[in-house]
Order: structure tokens, then sequence, then C-alpha cells
């Protein structure tokens, strides 16, 4: 197995630079294929925390070039849905990627994400939904079952897109699906929501962002971008730390509050093993309250491996093994059996049928 | 090259790598046709040691499962992003080809990407884009047959720092009559076996000339921009295109203007700015293209 390099790198921390051209090219692949290259650009440019050779920066200015184009169509977008949601009177909020970038957080930095993700209160969703639709926003062709499954389970609506401009659009009423062991209330999300100063955009409270990041982070159950999301968990938790004496406990409160405790633990446990995030003490102390009993040495084993970086150079014959354990995982604890089971069954048919019909 | 089977091994190994104008490309493939490819048409580039830093890891790979075994199939692969779907097994030396355009274009942002022909004289660059089928590559192929020096064949590099064309040059792509034509006109140059049925018809890829290989980290001035088209048994026509409506020709023939925003924008007003641009109607008829084309150049200042 070769060296991780991107881990490295994506401390925030001075470091020796590499020396080896070798390096310098497996460096950009893995970063390249987590997707973090144009943080990497910040991290460069911004913190002058590595100094590249021009044949690496190169990359790394053409991925930032990438990312401020990006950048602009999102914020076109949310230009054109504050205009909806300004006359339907209801808040913008914006979630994940979508409210880094748009907050000015470091963990926007760079931060490339494929579709807007927003929250709405539920009973609000249909409103929204209609509205949206004469503002050219339609739902992705999806059969009756997965529509009526995303309705009856999930926290979000089916995606939409817009059919001139082909953005994708992710309207949440929760943060986690309504079958998942945590259920956070999400009054309480919508209620502590601030506003982003001098535009229409609101956000989630500093503490409610990190748990939603840790929940869909260790909940999920996909971790194609883990390091990436784990970088956003580590750049969020060293900002709002610095800004905020009294964040650690408040998040702690939060965490206890909406029932995330354990996510919340993990991300602590992760972000300081990984990418060497400053956490006091107390802190990570408080959050073993959480910690299953005794298993930590297996989950440690398991996300250690999942969040290295989604490279081929980074992984060995168990890293794929240690994803799929996840994968299942995180469909034990999102769906009850009588739920799981059946949907399970009809996907596997449906697999089957399917394939049967090209071959 | 030290000699056929020590590349071929180099290739199937991934330890080869090849400077191509401004990058170097680390190709990585077990098909014999790729090597072949390789082997025969880029033998004038510089072969650089494994160990150098490359921009692009490409690799064309077979699928696994039973089409291994019939219909075999070829995938194009960069480092371990597979971006297309299976082409047939015999398409891959010019999967090759289309993958790394594929791969300069959308990752090459320190450049304006102009979907174009580009040739030099002089250091005077003449920059040819054209819609498929206007035989762009066909007097791409000429032009640099009659002393004229290749640039690109397909993608015009504009450096957005300094204005100039940087030479990405690399075999000539000739697809359905034009294969014949060329090849008939100047039977001494090097073409790659002809494959058929591709999405594009047939292409064959032509050897480019040591001269414009050998040059390649001589950049070009933009001096003139002809959008060429093909009309059997016309006469040869030539009319001005004003600046802006040749700067929306070409932006909207660039891969990458939109990402660039007001960067592209001001390169691309630079470029327009330091050319004269010209629709151009010709039947064949090389000699009298490219002589058309010198004298253009020369009333260039």
């Amino acid at each position: 197995m070769m060296p991780d390099l991107l881990n490295e790198y994506l401390m925030i921390k001075a470091k020796d630079s590499i020396d080896s051209n070798s390096d310098w090219e497996l460096l950009l692949r893995q970063a390249r294929s987590a997707g973090v290259l144009s943080r990497l650009a910040f991290f460069w440019k911004k913190f002058r925390l590595f100094n590249p050779p021009q044949h690496f920066s190169y990359h790394l200015e053409s991925a930032e070039t990438y990312w401020l184009s990006q950048k602009r169509i999102v914020n076109w977008e949310l230009y054109n849905l504050s205009q909806v949601f300004k006359l339907l009177n209801i808040r913008l909020i914006l979630l994940k990627g979508t409210a880094y970038s748009a907050s000015g957080l470091n963990a926007g930095m760079g931060r490339v994400f494929s579709d807007i993700d927003i929250l709405v209160p539920k009973y609000q969703l249909k409103t929204v939904k209609d509205a949206l639709k004469w503002h050219g926003w339609l739902p992705e062709s999806m059969d009756n079952y997965d529509r009526r499954y995303y309705e009856r389970w999930m926290h979000e609506l089916p995606p939409l897109r817009h059919i001139k401009r082909g953005t994708s659009l992710d309207i949440h009423h929760n943060i986690l699906p309504q079958t998942c062991n945590l259920y956070p209330d999400a009054e309480l999300l919508l209620k502590a929501a601030v506003k982003i100063t001098d535009t229409d955009y609101w956000v989630l409270a500093p503490e409610d962002m990190v748990l939603h990041s840790a929940s869909h982070l260790f909940w999920g159950g996909e971790f194609e971008n883990g390091l990436r999301d784990l970088s956003d968990i580590d750049l969020l938790l060293r900002e709002f730390s610095g800004n905020d004496p009294g964040f650690w406990d408040n998040l702690h409160n939060r965490a206890e509050m909406l029932g995330l405790g354990k996510p919340l633990f993990y991300a602590l446990r992760y972000a300081t093993k990984i990418l060497g995030t400053p956490i006091p003490d107390s802190a990570i102390e408080a959050s073993t309250i959480y910690a299953g009993r005794g298993k930590n040495r297996v989950m440690d084993y398991l996300f250690l491996q999942a969040l290295k970086p989604h490279h081929r150079s980074c992984a060995d014959s168990l890293t794929g093994f240690a994803r799929w354990l996840l994968f299942l995982r995180s469909h034990w604890l999102k769906m009850p059996l009588h739920i799981l089971v059946p949907h399970l069954i009809r996907k596997a048919w449906f697999r089957l049928a399917d394939n049967t019909k090209k071959t | 090259m030290s000699g056929p089977n020590s590349t071929s091994s180099l290739i199937a190994s991934g330890q080869f790598v090849v400077r191509i104008g401004p990058f170097s490309i680390r190709i990585h493939s077990a098909i014999s046709s790729v090597q072949q490819g390789i082997l025969e048409l880029y033998s004038d580039y510089a072969i650089l040691p494994p160990d150098t830093f490359c921009d692009f890891y490409v690799r064309l790979i077979q699928p696994v499962g039973v089409r291994r075994f019939f219909r075999k199939q070829v995938l194009f692969a960069f480092d371990q992003f597979i971006p297309f779907k299976p082409l047939p097994y015999a398409q891959a030396f010019p999967f090759f080809e289309w993958g790394l355009n594929w791969c300069i274009s959308g990752y090459s942002h320190r450049f304006l990407i102009v979907h174009a022909a580009v040739v030099e004289r002089n250091g005077k660059a003449l920059i040819l884009p054209g819609a498929p089928g206007s035989g762009k590559s066909t007097l791409c192929a000429a032009l640099i047959n009659n002393g004229w020096r290749l640039l690109s064949d397909e993608l015009t590099l504009v450096d957005r720092a300094t204005g100039y064309v940087v030479p990405v040059p690399r075999p000539v792509s000739l697809k359905n009559e034009s294969i014949s034509v060329v090849a008939d006109t100047f039977p001494f140059c090097q073409f790659s076996p002809v494959v058929h049925d591709t999405l594009k018809g047939s292409v064959c890829l032509m050897k480019p000339p040591t001269d414009s290989v050998s040059k390649a980290d001589q950049t070009a001035l933009p001096c003139l921009v002809v959008f060429p088209k093909y009309q059997a048994e016309s006469s040869l026509s030539l009319s001005a295109v004003a600046k802006a409506e040749a700067f929306m020709r070409l932006a909207d023939l660039s891969f990458n203007y939109s990402v660039l925003g007001t960067q592209g924008f001001e390169t691309m007003v630079g470029l327009v700015n330091s050319c004269q641009a010209y629709d151009f109607i010709y039947d064949g008829d090389f000699n009298q293209a490219s002589d058309l084309f010198v004298q253009l150049l020369d009333d260039v200042r």
C-alpha cells in the first residue's frame, strides 16, 4: 500500500513539504479522487500551509477556477430561490456545502458539491414544492414505489431538478430520516437557525451545523466523500471554537437536547485521530458518555478504514469490506426491520429483473 | 525510444511517461493496439523517466466480466475515474486520443481552450475552429504537410497569463472520406490502422511531423482566425468576420469559456483583438488555401 499523503495535507498545520515528484503526483491523485483538490488550493493560497511546486500548483489553480465557476452557478440559484421564498414569506435555510459556502465559513472554501440542500418546515413542504414548480423546479422521474417511499419515510422530498438550468435541489424537512433510531426535533433546528448578515439566507446555528455534518457522515453509510466531510467537520470545529469560548459546552448541550450525542462522539473522536483537530480534552471526555460499551475498537477499525482517501493507493483488501459493513450498519440504523427487509428484497429483485432484461 | 519491446512493457506496467506540449502524461495499458499506436505515432516525443510528476494518468483497460470473451470492450480511465461508457475493443487507440482530449479540456483551466485546429508560421498562429464536418482536420493535415507547424489538431490552448497559443501537438484525427484524401495526397505520411464504426464513423490518426513535436515548447502569437468550410466544386471565397461575431463563435466553441468567468472573457477579448477573422469556403485545393493564409499572415503586423 502506498502512503496516505492526503490526510497529512488536510491537517491544518505547516507541513514539511514532500519533495519527490512521485509523491506530488500521488497527492494530486488522492486529492482529486477525494474531492478536496480545490480545498487544498485554499490551504496553499490563504493559509500558506504548504508550498507546492509549479506543476502541482497549476492543478490547484485549475481546481480553484472550476470551484469558483460552480460557486457562481450556486449563487445565482440561491438568488432565484430567495426570490421565491420571499414571496412565500418562508426563510430560505441552507444546509451542508451550500451553507458553508454562502456563510463564508472556512469549510466553504474549495468545497465542491453537486446539489443545493435546504431545510423547510414539514408543514410547509407542499407550499414550497408547488411554488418552486412554477419557477422551473420539477421532481426527477422516479417510480411510484420510490416516490411513496421518499414521502413516507425519508427526511427529504424526492430531488428536484431545474428544467432549464439542470441544477439539482434537495428539500429537507429534517436532517435524518423519520425511521432513523435518532430523529431530532426539526422544530429546534428551525428555531435556532441564524441569518447570514446582509443576505436573505439562513443557516443552522453553529452547533447544529456541526451535528448535522456529524450525523450525515456517521449515520449516512456512504464514504466516497467521507474524508472531505470529515475535513468539513474539522474546519467547522476549529472556526467555531475559535470564535466562541463557550462553543464546546454549547455543542455538548445541544447534542444532548437533539439526541445526537453518538454522532458527535464519533465526529470528535475521528476528527482528532485523523485530522488532528485541536479539541480540548474536557470536550472529548464529555462526549464519551455517548460511546458504546466496548465496541469502540471495532468502530475505530471500521471508521479509520472507511475514512481513508477514496483512492486505490490507500485501500487494502479490507477497506472495501469495512465500507460495506458501515453501509449495512447505516441501513440498520436508519430503518426498523419491518421496513428494511421488504425494501431490500424489492430492490434486490428489481436489480435482478433489470439485469436479465439487459443481457 | 529504445525499442518496441521496452516501450510496450513500460506502457503495460504504467511506467510510460510522455511529454506532450505543457503536459506529462502517464499511459498505462495492456492492450496491444494502444501500445502499437503509441509506438508508431508517438515515436518522436520525449519519453520521461517513470518517476516524473504526471499531470494525467490515463489507462485503457478491459471491463471485468464475461464481456472479456465475446464482443470485447475497452474502458478509458482517468486515474480511477471512468467518465465514459465502454467502447468496442477495436477502438482502444482512438479512445485514448479522445479521452486525453477530455482530460486536458476539463482540467487545465490556466488555458482558455477552444475546439479548433491551430498551426503556426513565423511565430504567428492560424486558428481553424470548426464544427465537425467542416473539414478543419483535413485542412490542418494538409497545411502541416505544406510547411506549417502543427500546434494542435483539436485543442487550441490560449495561455491566460500571456495570451499566446501553447502547442499540444498530437496525431491528427481524420474521419471518413478525408482519410483517403489525405492518404492519397501525402502518401509519405504515417497513419494508424483505420478503425471503422466509431461514433464518428471511420477514423484514422496521422503521425504529426517530427519538427512540430520537437518545437512543442515554442508558443505562437495568435494572429488569424479562419472558420473553414469545405464545399465541393465551389470557388474559393474569403469574407471578413466582425470581431464581435468572431468572439461569440469562439466562445461557443470553447470548452471552458464559462468556467473561466471574467478571466475567460478577458482572455477571449485579447485573442479576438490580436486576430483577424474570416469565413473561408474552399473546394479542397490545399495549396491555394495555404498560399492565401501565408499572404493573410504576412499582412498582419
